[in-house]
């Protein structure tokens, strides 16, 4: 039961401004790596940092709108949702993340 | 939207593309079919495809897009004062906009017994299903009208088993694609697949049996032949009755404006049935680009215009290779270059007007085809290539795919993309599976040639092949950088140069986006590195630099790897180093474990496996300049050894290499940049294949320029021979400003040549002295006091792009 019942806490990565509009941070997390990205205002996404097409890490791309070009093969992934734009196909986990006061909490489910 | 075909359904899905919530859409179709494309009934009626082969667009397709469907109703009216349609059946819809897409009719010559049964029309399934079941039950064919598509219509029945009579009223077969000659060997090899033609015979009756159907036709001289089938297809008419009636102004079809618009500017028109500026087209690529059009306007956006299109033709009919385009007969003030090959049964000819490609006709091969009419589109200059124009673009012979050079001869399973591994079968399979049309969409869907783009020319070819005439080439000059803007590089470029935001110059990459007014902010991964190149291009120590527009490689100045890590290859100028330089390199592959270490191609060493945490500590530990082995830049400058040790030796390379790599090492390009210098004429540091390669000669130094070692090998061309050292600097480096203005972004020097012209080069770097002098200088300037970018990180700078985060319960 306990481990149902285990918190689902935020917990804090950085500073916004830690992390360049139109860029991203890398956390670093047993499970594997997490992409902390941010677009050209507030807004924070995160994902596995692990293009679905071939494990390229998604926070070396290019960002843009609310994209990310994987610098391996040039696959767009979404940042609201993970997937891959048409017609390529395949999705990465998304983890909720949120900017609070300045500062970027992540929520880790394992 | 009024018709169901072609045109009309890409309309649509170019506007559900853009705007799939502006419109309720419903759709009438007379034919009791869903989109399907009618380019391919001919291989259906020669049994090489089947009716659910050609299929577009399912009735699925529009349930999924919530698009209403009527099928097998034809409206018969148009309210325009209530904005109603009406169908033959009584059904009526409203409407807010409306689509005209209703095609065209084929003409029907008016001549006695034509309604006789067993004559029939070449357009849609019906009259596909119609020639097959007569070919089951009949002998004789007689198809009137030797053009395009009278002679697919012959070739499919004939594949049917039927008796086969082409009857045409002109002096040779498709006399409005080609010439005497080439309709002369088109003639003979359909001959030998058993038609047979009669020509400058006009059709005065079409006479019946007893039963009313068609027995014989009857030409003007009086002669007969006999007839079971007649199939007419002396062309087509825009379909316009329907525009017409409801009083909208057509003339050749319904005449719309360059947005597609009719003269209510509630009704539009796109296809076969449009007439814009006076010429209704037929084939479907000028149809693609006005639904393009139409849709853009229809969901509000109001830009792009359709400017009419230059067409080309293909036959489709299996084993017959046959391309035309533009003006292919000449005349007065235009230059035929002709190949001719009766037995071979080759026959080329380009017609040329000032030096510029206008026509050309390809019979028996025509892999060159699409070359041929990219240079005509782009109305590129081909004088220096004039010479071996005839022979191709020869492009194909690239490497990745077997030495392949002709798609047609290539089995479904050989491999086309070595990069991506796709075979023929599958690029074949998606363009008619998908309904592709363009090399874009190939790419896309397939990967095929979407990497090192070595077999671009044979997946054209293949493209070229299935859907026929209508591929068309890109038309390269007047593309837009890429799908946020309208604006070309050249465009982008000047307004980068010359423009003014609010009264200041264009500096930083929002300026150019909001002077240029991108469609949206902060797009894409593709115009962002170009704008920030040709910003730092223009405005050297004024503008600013943005690593987030920058690739990976650039932004963290070392190469991305397949696993995430990284590779350092330290500078070593003209390929020289130190016992010194060597320990520290060992040192730091001890220190940070690194696996790999390899001696590179441009004579470097190149650390593979870097953790991008470590890349500070390990340029500071390897205390060595950056080689930008990651960056559009100058990379290495290869040497040999020169007259100081070597006994065939005339000039000293080494040094001259070092030289040329201390002068320009952070020269950022629109693309990589490498150089070679050679001792001797034998040529070790192979300059024949460097963006600038140098060959000492007993006399001087011969300069060699837009030379590659990549997918397809390419010579430098020899630029200009020079005495000195300073000869040799100030018009390599003169060359290579020229081309940093100059080149799109990602263009390599061989392809910026190519587009401009060896001639315009020399123009400005060796014939005028003032203007070498200029750009030497400019680049220059560019370089001076230009950072190590290795040594400033090492040291601290953007210290965030090298640390990861890490939670506290890690």
């Amino acid at each position: 039961m306990a481990a149902v019942m285990a918190e689902l806490r935020w917990i804090k990565v950085c500073q916004l401004e830690d992390i360049p509009e139109l860029g991203a941070r890398v956390v670093r997390r047993p499970g594997g790596d997490i992409a902390v990205f941010r677009n050209a205002g507030v807004e924070c996404f995160a994902l596995l940092d692990r293009c679905p097409h071939k494990g390229g890490p998604l926070s070396q791309g290019i960002v843009f709108g609310k994209s990310v070009a994987c610098p391996l093969h040039g696959w767009t992934i979404g940042l609201e949702d993970g997937c891959a734009e048409a017609p390529d196909v395949g999705c990465t986990r998304m983890f909720p993340v949120k900017v609070e006061s300045g500062e970027v909490l992540l929520q880790l489910s394992d | 939207m009024v018709g169901n075909g072609m045109a009309g359904v890409r309309t649509l899905e170019e506007l559900l593309k853009i705007a799939p919530d502006v419109y309720d859409i419903t759709v009438f179709g007379a034919e009791p079919h869903a989109n399907y494309t009618r380019i391919l009934l001919s291989p259906v009626l020669a049994g090489e495809m089947t009716i659910r082969d050609i299929m577009l667009n399912d009735v699925d397709w529009y349930e999924k897009n919530k698009v209403g469907l009527h099928l097998g109703k034809k409206i018969v009216k148009i309210e325009r004062g209530a904005r109603k349609v009406v169908a033959a059946d009584g059904t009526a819809e409203l409407y807010d906009r409306l689509l005209l897409a209703t095609g065209s009719n084929p003409f029907i010559l008016p001549v006695p017994g034509k309604d006789l049964e067993g004559v029939i029309t070449y357009r849609d399934i019906g009259d596909t299903n119609a020639m097959i079941a007569a070919s089951k039950k009949y002998r004789h064919a007689v198809v009137i009208g030797g053009g395009l598509l009278g002679l697919e219509a012959a070739n499919g029945l004939k594949l049917r088993g039927m008796n086969v009579t082409v009857v045409h009223l002109m002096e040779w077969l498709m006399e409005r694609q080609l010439d005497c000659t080439a309709a002369q060997l088109l003639r003979q090899s359909l001959e030998a697949k058993g038609l047979q033609f009669l020509l400058q015979k006009q059709t005065a009756e079409i006479v019946g049996n007893e039963n009313g159907r068609v027995r014989a036709v009857r030409f003007e001289d009086g002669s007969e032949i006999a007839a079971d089938l007649v199939v007419m297809a002396v062309g087509i008419r825009p379909n316009t009755e329907l525009a017409e009636s409801a009083g909208l102004h057509c003339s050749r079809g319904i005449v719309v404006n360059d947005t597609m618009q009719t003269f209510d500017p509630k009704i539009y028109a796109v296809g076969e049935c449009a007439a814009h500026r006076g010429t209704a087209y037929g084939l479907v690529a000028p149809l693609f680009e006005m639904a393009k059009v139409c849709a853009n306007h229809l969901a509000n956006f109001g830009i792009g215009r359709y400017a009419g299109s230059v067409t080309s033709t293909k036959l489709k009919v299996t084993g017959i290779d046959l391309f035309s385009a533009g003006d292919f007969m000449g005349g007065a003030g235009t230059e035929d270059i002709v190949l001719n090959d009766a037995q071979g049964g080759v026959y080329k000819r380009i017609v040329l007007r000032d030096n510029r490609v206008v026509g050309a006709v390809l019979y028996g091969d025509t892999v060159d085809g699409s070359w041929y009419f990219q240079l005509l589109r782009d109305r590129q200059n081909v004088a220096e290539i004039r010479d071996h124009l005839m022979f191709g673009q020869n492009h194909l012979g690239n490497t990745g795919h077997q030495g392949q050079s002709r798609a047609v001869a290539m089995a479904d399973a050989m491999e086309v993309c070595g990069c991506n591994g796709v075979p023929k079968g599958v690029i074949v399979k998606a363009i008619k599976e998908k309904g592709l049309f363009t090399l874009e969409d190939v790419r896309k869907h397939t990967k095929a040639s979407s990497s090192c783009g070595s077999c671009t020319g044979l997946v054209e070819q293949i493209l070229a092949s299935t859907v026929g005439g209508a591929y068309q080439p890109q038309e390269a000059k007047l593309k837009p950088m890429c799908g946020c803007t309208d604006h070309t590089h050249e465009e982008v470029r000047a307004a980068i140069r010359d423009g003014l935001f609010e009264g200041k110059r264009l500096l930083s990459i929002s300026a150019a986006m909001r002077f240029l007014e991108w469609r949206t902010p902060n797009r894409c991964a593709s115009c962002r590195p170009a704008i920030n190149y040709y910003l730092i291009c223009a405005w050297p120590h004024r503008a600013k630099d943005d690593p987030q527009s920058r690739f990976i490689n650039e932004r963290a100045h070392a190469n991305i790897q397949k696993d995430g890590t990284f590779s350092v290859v330290p500078r070593m100028f003209g390929g020289m180093t130190t016992p010194d330089q060597l320990r520290r390199i060992a040192d730091v592959a001890d220190k940070y474990k690194i696996p790999t270490v390899k001696v590179t191609g441009g004579q470097r060493i190149d650390l593979l496996g870097v953790k991008k945490e470590d890349l500070p500590a390990v340029w500071r530990d390897l205390d060595m300049p950056s080689g930008h082995a990651y960056a559009k830049a100058l990379r290495t400058v290869k040497t040999c050894v020169g007259s100081e040790w070597c006994r065939f030796g005339v000039q000293d390379s080494t040094n001259m290499g070092i030289e040329l790599e201390k002068a320009l090492w952070r020269m950022y390009a629109p693309h990589k940049v490498k150089m070679a210098v050679s001792g001797c004429p034998r040529n070790c540091a192979e300059s024949g294949i460097k963006d600038v390669g140098v060959i000492g000669v007993d006399s001087g130094w011969e300069i060699y320029v837009a030379g590659n070692g990549g997918i397809k090998t390419e010579v430098a061309q020899f630029l200009v021979k020079v005495k000195t050292r300073e000869e040799v600097l100030e018009y390599a480096g003169a060359f290579l400003q020229l081309y940093r203005e100059e080149a799109r972004y990602l263009e390599r020097t061989v392809h910026y040549v190519r587009r401009v012209g060896l001639d315009t080069v020399k123009k400005k770097i060796v014939e005028d002295a003032e203007s070498r002098k200029a750009l030497w200088a400019r680049l220059q300037y560019a370089l001076e006091g230009e950072p190590d970018p290795w040594k400033e990180r090492a040291a601290g700078k953007d210290r965030v792009e090298y640390e990861t985060l890490e939670t506290a319960e890690a």
